[in-house]
């Protein structure tokens, strides 16, 4: 584990670059680790996905995978490739704050 | 704003070392896997298409090649039905004695379905659609194709084109293959 000042907060990151305590993640902060992974702008349907993440999250206790998300928010399987061209799967969850999903579909 | 480090606090390992946690300053090497399925009961088709989409959903390219019995997996008389193998398959929860037995296999197709419908996982032609949404590469042997008298027209829509060995090989090159 590291820390990190990612747009000016100081946030704990597991080895692969995923928040541990997801109540230091911000807005701004998502901004940035969406740059970092060549995403230059969230769009709001960027938005609809991170906080569907964040929300399930609470709720389940562990972040929703890639068919979870796109049967939570309506956004299809093409546009979460769209969306996160590296890897929705990693994706989602590393710039909602949250730690890596254990899903694998 | 920017992203600077701080002393790693777990010990004395420089987090430059690591590189960014982000991935931000790795050369762009994009991983790639190729799947090989030849097979296609329940317990074979599951795990070269749920590895697949796992490839992908990480950024990873992902193709998988149908063969032989494999085939079975994209053709569209075939989709809908395919069986848990459970003869031959010491793994097996009963005697084959019993399991050979008129309806038995139908059952533990059903059964291993209502197990897999139960963990929220996609039935084989929904994964499929969702491996070309994900765009994940599908192709199926050209020679199989011949030796079954299937046409393309005979498979799923997801299946790009048929391939011959050679052409597999162009195609996964720099690829990590796995053979099911």
């Amino acid at each position: 584990m590291s820390t990190a000042t990612i747009a000016g907060v100081a946030v704990e990151l597991d080895a692969e670059g995923f928040m541990t305590d997801a109540n230091q993640w911000t807005r701004e902060i998502a901004e940035e680790i969406a740059r970092q992974n060549g995403i230059a702008e969230l769009t709001e349907l960027h938005w609809q996905v991170i906080d569907f993440c964040r929300k399930d999250n609470v709720e389940n206790g562990t972040p929703p995978t890639v068919r979870r998300i796109t049967k939570g928010t309506g956004v299809s399987t093409k546009d979460m490739y769209a969306l996160f061209p590296k890897g929705p799967g990693i994706l989602s969850s590393k710039i909602a704050g949250l730690t890596k999903p254990k899903g694998c579909i | 704003m920017g992203t600077t480090f701080e002393k790693d606090t777990m010990g004395d390992v420089a987090v430059a070392d690591v590189g960014s946690p982000f991935q931000a300053n790795e050369p762009e090497v994009t991983r790639k896997v190729a799947i090989i399925c030849s097979k296609s009961t329940l317990d074979m088709a599951y795990p070269g298409l749920i590895m697949a989409n796992a490839a992908r959903m990480m950024g990873m390219d992902a193709m998988i090649f149908f063969t032989f019995w494999g085939l079975d997996i994209v053709t569209r008389k075939k989709v809908d039905h395919l069986h848990a193998g459970m003869l031959g398959n010491p793994s097996s929860p009963m005697p084959h004695s019993v399991m050979g037995l008129p309806g038995m296999e139908a059952l533990a197709t059903k059964m291993m379905k209502k197990k897999i419908e139960g963990l929220d996982i996609p039935d084989i032609p929904e994964l499929l659609e969702t491996l070309a949404d994900a765009g994940a590469e599908l192709y199926s042997c050209q020679l199989a194709m011949e030796m079954f008298d299937l046409d393309q027209d005979d498979l799923v829509p997801q299946v790009k084109e048929s391939l011959t060995a050679m052409d597999f090989w162009e195609k996964a090159e720099g690829a990590q293959v796995v053979f099911i």
